[in-house]
């Protein structure tokens, strides 16, 4: 008997059981679909954070506040209990670096904006003079803050893409009046649209000198001090040459990385995450096999008459074990393949809130894993259906 | 008296045809519990090829027994089968599954047709498992059916059939791999009196072709259908004689309608 005569029985024996094996496939479908979203997510999210991190330029150094390396005195919670930088350690760092790198303290926060009856909440980005040099931006219209408004804590106020959209549609902004949370900015400039990113819609964001972003949130410290080396090939001294200038101030509580190590970090991080977001779905993948396995035990004694029959008129154990093997299998990777289907549009449906993305590996090992399942799942009970003993089988009630 | 009936069942003259299924001092002793139940002791019993036999006996004299085991569903505990002349009780359950396939055919009293299958998918089932495929294995199931006269009701399912009918597509399953010898167990006990007759007439019809036929009854009246009968007790064989006024079914089956029709 061949493979093609197997899968014609066990496709027969399914369409007996409409109702049963759907709900048998249930199991993989769920498992295969969170498998799929899982990974999409945490694959989109990963991509997301490394094309924000690699568009915000090159040549960049992150200095955060806190030990977040390894090493003696590492591993507390930093940036909780820790000193936190000031706009005097970035010009410290300015003036010991030299001129031709460019350093920039950055502090985020949120506000709410209003022009005329229109009113947002959005986030503000705030750095020095050096911010447009160092991590780029493309002017649609008017231009960055300048070192004079930076000194003067001048309300100026530069627009992203969506903030512009919603508060002046059709308008140009520049030299237009908005209130930042109740105060009086002027608009100096607005730039193009960046599209979407995991701290936020990068485009609903605005842009405004450093010390006027401090009073408005209410502080006087700094996020993080960014520097952008002159060149590719300074980035590793200047790593060291940051850490002897800061080191007096303060000790072991601080951390630099370079863009890449940054990059290394969110992808180890959020690759641990995706793999175990895998895992999670997996064991519901796993559950699924063992209802296939459930039901395929049900179904061998329920059908043990018919494994008589079929053996006392020449069925060999292989073609019995193969018929049961094929059909638990079929169970399975049809629920793979209906599991990717849904978990593949789900994963197009969570676009509009979280970066997704279905890979082909993904896909493959899903599917894989689901048919493994199967085979896995399915050969002990059409093991215990082969090797049912005709005579004993067909007396069976 | 035993060791005469033995002798005789050995030696049982086939003339000129050979001996196609043989049973050498077959024992089966089952174990319930602390007891053992002897359903054979020490059967011999050779078939002639192309003949027709019955084996009678009460109720639980091992005649069911026995059939599975020259059958090839079961294994004797003592003693040997030989399927023509060839030693199978040492064989695979596999190359017990190919013999079973090319050589025997079986009818039970149950029908034991598959659920929720055509006729015709129940008669192409043997077919399935000798590797004849496609139009091969569905003409040779039509032939079947229309051999036992069902050739209008292939596409049936069991039960849309009657328990005459369903015996019919288990015998035409039966033939359909042109065996040497089908094996009937009570093929009739399930079965109206003008079904059985229709039966045994579909079974000596097949024997009249050359099909060597066993029939296992209780019945009498349905053993001497056969040309001889071999009789059971207690597990073992107490006669084993030929049949002097064998029955016609085909002769019996206006009597038998005309009395079933005045009793209802
Ligand atoms: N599977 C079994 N387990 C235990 N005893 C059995 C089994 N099958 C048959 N027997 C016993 O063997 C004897 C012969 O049974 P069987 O061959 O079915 O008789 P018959 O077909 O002549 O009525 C009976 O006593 C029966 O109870
Ligand atoms: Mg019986």
């Amino acid at each position: 008997m061949n493979l093609l005569e197997s899968m014609r029985i066990a496709l027969r024996a399914l369409n007996a059981n409409k109702v049963r094996s759907a709900l048998t496939m249930l199991g993989v479908i769920i498992g295969v679909a969170a498998v799929i979203l899982l990974v999409a997510i945490g694959t989109g999210v990963q991509d997301e954070i490394t094309g924000s991190i690699e568009g915000l330029g090159s040549n960049l150094i992150f200095v955060f506040a806190g030990n977040f390396e390894e090493g003696p005195g590492g591993g507390g919670p930093g940036g909780i209990s820790t000193r936190q930088f000031t706009i005097e350690d970035a010009d410290l760092l300015q003036r010991r670096l030299g001129p031709e790198h460019a350093v920039v303290p950055v502090i985020q926060g949120p506000l709410s904006l209003r022009v005329g009856n229109r009113t947002m909440r959005t986030t503000v980005a705030a750095g020095n003079e050096n911010a447009g040099e160092v991590f780029g931006g493309d002017y649609l219209g008017g231009r960055g803050y300048r070192r004079s408004e930076v000194s003067a804590s001048a309300r100026v106020i530069v627009l992203g893409a969506t903030v512009r959209d919603r508060l002046f549609p059709n308008t140009d902004p520049v030299g237009e009046a908005i209130s930042v949370n109740g105060q009086r900015f002027t608009v100096i400039g607005h730039v193009a649209a960046q599209g979407g990113s995991l701290t936020g819609d990068q485009d609903n964001q605005v842009y405004m000198p450093i010390t006027v972003a401090q009073r408005l949130i209410g502080t006087t410290d700094v996020g993080l001090i960014a520097v952008k080396a002159a060149d590719a090939e300074d980035v590793e001294s200047l790593q060291r040459r940051i850490r002897q200038v800061l080191r007096p101030r303060f000790g072991d509580e601080f951390s630099v990385f370079s863009q890449d190590q940054t990059l290394g970090i969110f992808q180890q991080i959020l690759g641990t995450l995706t793999f175990m977001l895998a895992g999670i779905a997996g064991i519901s993948l796993l559950v699924g096999g063992i209802g296939i396995m459930n039901i395929m035990l049900v179904s061998v004694s329920e059908r043990t008459r018919e494994i008589g029959i079929r053996k006392a008129v020449g069925a060999r154990t292989y073609d019995i074990m193969s018929q049961f093997v094929i059909e638990a299998v079929t169970l399975s990777v049809a629920g793979g393949v209906v599991g990717i289907a849904i978990g593949a549009l789900g994963a197009r449906v969570l676009t509009q809130w979280v970066p997704t993305e279905v890979t082909a590996w993904a896909v493959a090992l899903a599917f894989t894993f689901s048919a493994g399942v199967g085979i896995f799942f399915g050969v002990y009970p059409a093991y215990k259906a082969s090797r049912l003993d005709p005579i004993e089988a067909l007396r069976y009630e | 008296m035993e060791d005469l009936v033995r002798a005789g069942a050995t030696n049982e003259p086939c003339d000129d045809a050979r001996v196609v299924l043989e049973a050498r001092g077959v024992s089966k002793t089952y174990h319930l519990g602390e007891v053992d139940v002897h359903a054979l002791r020490g059967v011999d019993l050779s078939i002639c090829d192309g003949r027709m036999l019955s084996l009678m006996g009460p109720s639980g004299s091992g005649k069911s027994t026995l059939m599975h085991i020259i059958g090839l569903l079961d294994r004797p505990s003592e003693g040997s089968v030989i399927v023509e002349g060839e030693e199978v009780s040492r064989m695979a359950p596999n190359e017990l599954a190919a013999v079973r396939n090319r050589r025997i055919g079986f009818v039970f009293q149950s029908f034991n047709l598959l659920a929720r299958t055509s006729a015709l998918a129940n008669v192409e089932l043997p077919l399935v498992y000798a590797g004849v495929s496609g139009n091969e294995r569905s003409r040779r199931a039509r032939e079947a059916l229309e051999r036992v006269g069902l050739g209008d009701r292939m596409g049936h399912l069991p039960n849309q059939l009657s328990g005459g009918q369903q015996q019919r597509v288990a015998i035409a399953r039966a033939l359909v791999t042109e065996p040497s010898i089908v094996l009937a167990d009570e093929p009739t006990g399930n079965l109206d009196s003008v079904s059985g007759v229709d039966v045994m007439t579909i079974l000596q019809e097949l024997n009249a072709h050359g099909i060597t036929v066993v029939l296992v009854t209780h019945d009498d009246t349905v053993a001497r259908h056969a040309e001889r009968i071999v009789r059971l007790r207690d597990g073992m064989v107490v006669s084993d004689e030929a049949v002097a006024d064998r029955i016609r079914a085909s002769e019996r089956r206006d009597a038998v309608v005309e009395e079933a029709g005045g009793e209802g």
